[in-house]
């Protein structure tokens, strides 16, 4: 049952909404009748180098050191690169080892636990690190559905193209390959651990459409695919016994004198002690960087996305691959003010909400690619003066009870209970009123690059799974396909991890691949950041000795 | 001028805007959070908070992330509650009456007090569930039990000490793999896969230029 918990007597919105709200409803039932026009690959072109933010160089800064070098990422990821290591000027007993197992495991997240469960289940010793709590993780904020195709008319070339056209065909073919093939054995592998996907009664399963997808292939939990499937998996390494170690982060790699991945230097984030973990394989899935707020947005992403992974990896020499392009998904919340950013998933629009301007107009198809819908919405609120105003910018409506109306009472309440109530506890019900959105910062479509075994070249023993990985999604992901790479590389980085251990000796650890590209920092002259990094959390506490301190 | 509000974290005066969460409540009087924030949008459950307001003797159940401050709220937040993993093997079980007894008896504890119902920090009829539970209805279990974040707030209040989330958990997963009928289009398919019956079709797909994939993608037809 879900009530409002705030009871408000007056309207949750301004006079000002209320008034925009009147031209959405008068246009309503003419646009139940209609279904607005798609966009020709020129025109969506036009206003991607317009509007999305990947398209300018504002917000961008080059990286003058390391792999990437000459290259651009937003400014924010460049700074952390640029930054001194948060163990500079430690120095460590490597000797004194804490850990010490076959396949080292770095964020407890939907990949991490899914590399766990295969490399348990293929002999090796398993450890996870993770630096907030086992399952924390923008894997438990996925809400739309995984993407898979095991329809009649559909075929794992199908989603191929779908998102190497997504992606603006930058997707390396053999993990967009590796994607896809292995899409219908994840999800039986899934339901085979108990996750509870939307079923008909035969067991078929219940298929959505989404943007930038030609064929219904969206399978859900409700709206809470990601985190069913991210407790399912969570469940299974705890009852596999697998060793877990919470509130702990990584914030170096150790690597031995060949330069193989041979360790983490950890950090416990409750008592600031260090660690030394051994290992033979090293699976990297730190996840994403929303909460580095790049290009000063909102995001939907969890409180511990901060591009850890790529800046341990990237010092220890691994190139990244697009790391100057970010997901904005289109449809962040934009009111009310507490849950600015948070994310109003893609099922809204595959299942009939459209995206509304102040005058009551559907300015664009809502099932468009995730970059397209997110620079239209952009395009109407700033040029096209057409948007919403709120406290802090301007919103776009979401049209919600058109979903109902098309598909019958009860399908918000069934379909998207997370969302419904998401809202209803700001007195806000979607069933009766439209949403009012905007872009938030949602993924990380780039990332380290590896290889069709999730194996990066660079260093030897290092793997990685998830958001980590730059290349399968190319230059912009569809939705659904970040919960199956979760599931198809994370299975697959256990495996070539724990395969790969098999034939390791851990040589001794060293640091000086930190020492080594400190150098790179001073010859470079570069300017200080102020900062170590990986900052493993994002500074949100108010400074209170704001003007008490001379 | 900001409309404020006086509130209590762990008994201690803080006056902050009020239309903060208590999350974003206590960032603004200066905690830097490790415990107690996860996912900041309501679904991981790290945030549970408890509070009272002056004057009332009801304590309130809530995800800090999710609640916004009023004027005399006296909050402890409950990062993590101790609840009772085991190690079952899913291939091992099955979705009987007796399972339920053997992995978690202490639901069988239950005395009706209706505690976890009334501290759900989501409103979820947390009592109705753990009784479809007891008797062996796990489908229904699995259903009621669905939108829990496992905040665990309903076990810390729990006189007969049942693992509340675990139990929904327990009950989703046997009713995902043993209740539910299985998707056999999807095991089909992926049995197809295997047995390398796209591999030609994929290898021709890979081998064009990206002109040619761009041609097709721009003109596939998009099913209604």
């Amino acid at each position: 049952m879900i009530k409002p918990m705030v009871m408000t007597k007056e309207s949750p919105f301004t006079p000002a909404m209320m008034e925009s709200m009147k031209k959405l409803e008068a246009t309503r039932e003419a646009r139940l009748q209609t279904e607005p026009r798609r966009m020709t690959a020129d025109e969506k072109r036009a206003l991607l180098d317009e509007y999305h933010p990947d398209y300018g160089d504002k917000g961008f800064a080059k990286i003058e050191i390391g792999p990437n070098a000459g290259e651009k990422a937003p400014k924010e990821l460049t700074a952390l690169l640029h930054s001194k290591s948060r163990i500079s000027g430690l120095d460590l007993d490597l000797d004194k080892v804490d850990f010490e197992t076959d396949v080292l495991i770095i964020g407890g997240g939907g990949s991490g636990a899914a590399a766990a469960i295969e490399a348990k289940v293929a002999g090796s010793d398993v450890l996870i690190v993770t630096k907030l709590r086992m399952g924390d993780s923008n894997s438990m904020m996925a809400e739309g559905g995984i993407q898979a195709s095991d329809k009649d008319n559909d075929s794992p070339m199908q989603h191929y193209l779908d998102a190497m056209g997504g992606g603006h065909y930058y997707n390396k073919p053999e993990l967009v390959r590796r994607l896809v093939m292995d899409g219908a054995k994840s999800l039986e592998w899934l339901e085979g651990l108990g996750v509870m996907f939307d079923k008909h009664p035969d067991g078929s399963m219940q298929t959505f459409p989404g943007g930038g997808l030609s064929r219904k292939r969206l399978h859900a939990c409700a709206d809470y695919t990601g985190a069913e499937i991210t407790r399912v998996l969570r469940d299974q390494v705890h009852n596999m016994g697998i060793e877990i170690v919470d509130y702990t982060a990584a914030v170096e790699l150790l690597l031995d004198k060949e330069g193989n991945a041979a360790g983490a230097v950890l950090y416990n984030m409750l008592t600031g002690e260090y660690l030394i973990a051994r290992a033979k394989t090293v699976v990297m899935a730190t996840g994403g960087a929303g909460r580095m707020h790049y290009h000063g947005f909102p995001t939907t992403n969890h409180y511990g996305a901060t591009a850890d992974g790529l800046v341990m990896a990237y010092r220890a020499g691994c190139n990244l691959l697009y790391q100057d392009t970010i997901q904005y998904h289109p449809t962040g919340t934009a009111y009310p003010i507490q849950l600015f950013g948070a994310l109003v998933t893609e099922k809204v629009r595959a299942v009939g909400a459209q995206l509304i301007n102040t005058n009551g107009e559907a300015f664009v198809h809502p099932l468009e690619t995730r970059d397209v819908a997110a620079s239209a919405i952009i395009r109407e609120t700033s040029t096209h003066g057409l948007g919403v105003d709120i406290p802090n910018g301007r919103g776009v409506w979401l049209d919600t009870p058109m979903i109902d109306i098309i598909n019958g009472d009860g399908k918000i309440a069934t379909a998207l209970p997370g969302m419904l109530r998401m809202f209803m506890n700001y007195g806000i019900d979607m069933r009766k009123t439209p949403v009012l959105v905007y872009p938030s910062f949602h993924y990380q479509n780039g990332g380290i690059e590896v290889n069709a075994e999730a194996a990066t070249e660079k260093i030897p023993n290092l793997f990685v799974a998830g958001e980590a990985i730059g290349g399968i999604h190319g230059r912009n992901r569809l939705l659904g396909n970040s919960m199956l790479d979760v599931i198809v590389f994370g299975r697959l980085a256990g495996q070539s991890a724990a395969a790969c251990a098999k034939n390791v000796k851990v040589g001794a650890p060293t640091l000086s691949h930190v020492k080594e590209y400190e150098s790179q920092i001073e010859s470079a002259k570069l300017e200080d950041t102020g900062e170590a990094s990986p900052i493993l959390l994002p500074k949100y506490a108010r400074d209170v000795n704001v003007g008490k301190l001379k | 001028m900001q409309e404020m509000a006086n509130v209590y974290f762990d008994g201690k005066h803080y006056v902050v805007p009020s239309d903060l969460t208590i999350m974003t409540a206590m960032e603004y009087a200066g905690y830097t959070l490790v415990r107690g924030c996860g996912c900041r949008h309501g679904f991981c459950g790290a945030c549970g908070a408890i509070y009272r307001l002056k004057g009332e003797t009801k304590p309130h159940f809530s995800l800090a992330c999710q609640t916004k401050v009023e004027e005399g709220m006296y909050v402890a937040t409950l990062p993590f509650f101790p609840l009772n993993n085991k190690n079952y093997n899913i291939e091992e079980i099955k979705p009987t009456e007796q399972i339920m007894m053997e992995i978690f008896p202490e639901v069988y504890g239950c005395v009706g007090c209706n505690s976890c119902t009334k501290s759900c920090s989501r409103g979820l009829a947390t009592m109705q569930y753990i009784a479809y539970a007891k008797r062996g209805d796990y489908e229904k279990c699995a259903h009621a039990s669905f939108d829990c974040v496992a905040c665990g707030i309903c076990s810390a209040r729990c006189p007969a000490n049942i693992s509340h989330p675990l139990v929904g958990l327990l009950a989703r997963r046997l009713t995902g793999k043993y209740i539910m009928n299985p998707a056999e289009h999807t095991a089909q398919r992926a049995a197809d896969i295997a047995a390398g019956k796209f591999d030609a079709d994929m290898a021709a797909m890979m081998a064009k230029s990206k002109e040619e994939i761009k041609e097709l993608y721009d003109n596939r037809e998009i099913e209604k």
